[in-house]
């Protein structure tokens, strides 16, 4: 029986904890966008299979449709947080060193975050841009 | 199953990667444009794009079944089998039907 003497109440003890040390967080956010990824996935594939054998400025004026464009970008986010909650779980699960372990999970934060960005840089400038 | 689900995961974390080069190659212009397009048309490229295909229907069905989980059901091994099949199934059929489509419509 494990004393609760500190001032904190158990459930303050218990957020922040966990494998990834952010508690039910990252459980929640990854089932979270799980479910609009399930959404913006049936969406993209329509995207990309609407691309298919389009020239250029077809394709073009397609991805720089408002809609298309805000779909893309949407898809984008959930896409980078969902992967890189996935990837965080896996190294956590087989990166036992602990120097290592947060190396791997830093690397893979910034994985996630340079490739949202470079693809939000390209919808929007496609968008915008010209 | 379970692994295949990491697996497909990991799959498509890394094929990110490419996603992101094919919209930066659009945001480029018509030459870079032109380049990705040739490059996702050739074999190489269809054999990767399959696959990556086939991965996000996998880890999307294969998902489903983590909904089941998180709801306290589908434990049972009969179920677990059924729906570990009903995955192998319907994300087969489903890549197969964007495939169909993408011929059909090139």
């Amino acid at each position: 029986m494990q004393s609760n003497s500190s001032m904190r109440t158990p459930l303050g003890r218990v957020r922040g904890l966990g494998s990834a040390k952010s508690g039910t967080g990252h459980f929640w956010l990854q089932r979270l966008t799980a479910v609009a990824n399930l959404i913006l996935t049936v969406i993209f594939v329509f995207i990309v299979v609407a691309l298919v054998g389009k020239p250029y400025p077809a394709a073009i004026a397609l991805l720089s449709h408002p809609l298309v464009a805000i779909l893309m970008l949407l898809f984008i986010l959930s896409a980078c947080i969902h992967m890189r909650l996935g990837m965080q779980v896996i190294i956590e699960d087989y990166v036992h060193e602990e120097g290592m372990k947060i190396l791997a999970v830093m690397a893979n934060t910034f994985f996630a975050i340079a490739v949202g960005a470079a693809s939000v840089y390209a919808v929007l400038k496609l968008s915008f841009g010209g | 199953m379970s692994v295949a689900h990491r697996v497909t995961g990991t799959g498509l974390y890394l094929g990110t990667v490419l996603i992101a080069a094919w919209l930066v190659a659009a945001a480029s212009g018509p030459a870079a444009f032109d380049t990705a397009q040739w490059i996702a048309g050739s074999i190489l490229g269809r054999l990767v794009l399959f696959l990556y295909s086939f991965s996000l229907m996998h880890h999307m069905v294969g998902g489903l079944r983590h909904f089941v989980w998180d709801m306290g059901k589908g434990y049972e091994p009969q179920t677990r089998m059924a729906m570990a099949k009903f995955t192998l199934v319907i994300s087969a059929a489903l890549t197969i039907l964007i495939w169909v489509v993408v011929l059909a419509t090139r």
